[in-house]
């Protein structure tokens, strides 16, 4: 074959090949981003009908209360789960590192949450969190109310958020953590380097380019929480305002409100959101991620 | 190695033990409640084991959710977006790793910029077109997001940049066209990155809540996720039927996991970071 038929004959393979997913993203994510943002800027009307006024519904949101609660509660969200997390997660990972008999078994059991829809997931824990009959508060002899106490709803959910992600998160980092050589560690255990030591010393540093993909990962669904907090805390809930997420948010005014051209600011916002601390992020990492190695 | 012949570590054994019960009991907590009357569950102090084993609860939980129904509802769902991202993922993944086109780059960046944006972004427009479809209540309309995967395409494109291009080549030289090289001698080396991406899809897809509650209202065209949150609204304070259906919803993924864990836990392993 020469070498120009091969060019047009690899053109027409080459857009064939990517047609049905090019076509679907454009048709099912490029235009819908379009659209969603003319419609931010949009009052909504009947029929799924939109109609162009400006930034109405952004001068609504930003002088919402009820928004700036959401707001704030996704926020304090992320703080109350990716640093405690994210900890947890690493501590768990060097764990499941260790050489020993039947870790199998237990990566099987931390992972477990994973396969387990979050809707079931959040009704158990509901019940155990339960005020009166809660198997918790029966353990500890407390009368806490776990999901109605304004100061503790979100604490709770953040709670729940992290035993569900813990054993997934940790996963990942076991894989970066398996690609560490072991010289380093008989290297700093001749020089007398503690367990500890080399935690911070070693295994941080190394596995900080895997870390920070999971921080930000984890980042971003806490920002966008949403399914676990629809689940524990239902909208007759007393502190619904206190644990309400912008998701949370924006499903009620756009599904159950019907307010979608207000829905739509609330998720802009929220990406808006995300493209910060995500570039945040991407600036910090200069200062602790490691990539020489 | 020095490693494996290293003393049992009893410490790491403590830790991950205490870990593993914690995260063991809600599920053991979930069945022996769904197994308790009411009123014993209720009780105070509370009873561990149920004093007679009752199914009452399941039977509650099954008459108020068509189960069958969301079993076969999520099965669908979930197979249909595991063939879609399967099928179109592995024909853009090669062309975008091993053919030479015009404008290549400004349509992976599509693929990118998709990647990029939470799915909520999209899910007003998609729900709109959806109902100017009249396809709304259907099994359609829950695959619908699914149709085509920008991080399907993305992963797999990652995997067959890893085969060298020798490979294709001789193929082609021996007369095979792109389509066959692609069918019959690249696809079949990436069946690892295949299963990944299939385990991948399920759990999300299985998991995912949004989506299914605002499509399909029907109880009979919900997935188990959905329906059980309608369950959760009709039972606000019997636990042992709300337990049950929470038992009844994840048995199915929980069987497969039993029987695939290698599979679910590298399958996740390798499509992680997203």
């Amino acid at each position: 074959m020469n070498s120009k038929k091969r060019n047009r004959s690899d053109m027409f393979w080459g857009y064939l090949m990517v047609a049905p997913t090019i076509l679907g993203l454009l048709i099912l994510n490029i235009y819908p981003f379009i659209e969603t943002f003319i419609r931010s800027l949009s009052k909504t009307k009947a029929f799924g009908k939109y109609e162009f006024q400006g930034l109405m519904n952004y001068q609504e949101m930003f002088t919402s209360e009820e928004f700036w609660k959401a707001t704030w509660n996704s926020i304090w969200f992320c703080v109350l789960t990716v640093p405690v997390g994210i900890f947890l997660a690493l501590l768990l990972a060097v764990l499941l590192n260790a050489k020993i008999a039947g870790r199998g078994i237990f990566r099987t059991i931390y992972f477990l949450p994973m396969v387990v829809a979050p809707a079931a997931v959040a009704m158990v824990w509901k019940w155990m969190f339960n005020a009166e009959f809660g198997i918790i508060n029966s353990i500890f002899g407390t009368e806490i109310r776990w999901l109605t106490d304004p100061k503790i709803v979100l604490i709770t959910c953040a709670v729940v958020s992290i035993w569900s992600s813990v054993g997934y998160d940790a996963i990942l980092l076991l894989s970066g953590i398996q690609n560490i050589s072991p010289y380093y560690y008989e290297a700093a255990s001749l020089d007398g380097a503690g367990k500890v030591k080399q935690f911070f010393c070693i295994t941080v540093p190394m596995v900080s380019p895997t870390l920070f993909v999971v921080i930000i990962m984890r980042l971003m669904a806490s920002l966008r929480v949403y399914d676990l907090i629809y689940m524990m805390v239902d909208q007759a809930n007393p502190a619904l305002t206190d644990a309400q997420s912008l998701m949370y948010l924006f499903y009620r005014e756009s599904f159950i409100a019907g307010n979608k051209g207000y829905g739509s600011a609330i998720v802009i916002w929220t990406v808006f959101l995300i493209a910060i601390v995500t570039a945040l992020q991407f600036i910090g990492q200069k200062k602790w991620v490691n990539y020489e190695v | 190695m020095k490693d494996s012949l290293q003393k049992p570590n009893i410490p790491v054994y403590i830790a991950l033990s205490v870990g593993g019960i914690l995260m063991l009991f809600p599920f053991v907590w979930m069945i022996l409640t769904a197994f308790k009357t009411n009123a014993e569950a209720m009780q105070i102090p509370p009873v561990i084991f149920p004093s007679e084993w009752k199914i009452d609860s399941f039977l509650q939980a099954m008459e108020s959710l068509p189960f069958p129904k969301l079993y076969l509802n999520t099965a669908l769902m979930i197979f249909f977006r595991i063939l879609c991202a399967v099928v179109f993922s592995s024909m853009a993944g090669y062309a975008f790793a091993k053919i030479e086109f015009p404008l290549k780059k400004v349509l992976f960046g599509i693929v990118l910029l998709q990647m990029m944006l939470p799915s909520q972004i999209f899910i007003i427009p998609q729900y709109q077109m959806l109902a100017k479809l009249g396809m709304t209540e259907t099994i359609f309309g829950l695959v619908f997001p699914g149709l085509v995967s920008a991080f399907g395409t993305f992963f797999l494109r990652q995997i067959y940049l890893g085969i060298p291009d020798e490979i294709g080549e001789a193929a082609q030289l021996d007369g095979c066209n792109r389509w066959k090289t692609f069918v019959s001698v690249m696809l079949p080396l990436t069946w690892s990155g295949i299963a990944a991406l299939s385990v991948f899809t399920a759990v999300f897809a299985y998991g995912d809540l949004m989506w299914p509650l605002i499509v399909n209202t029907d109880v009979n065209m919900m997935t188990l996720s959905s329906g059980l949150s309608t369950l959760n609204g009709q039972f606000v304070t019997n636990f042992p039927v709300l337990m049950a259906g929470s038992v009844l919803a994840m048995l199915p993924m929980l069987i497969l996991y039993m029987i695939f864990q290698r599979q679910f836990i590298e399958g996740v392993a390798m499509t992680g970071g997203k």
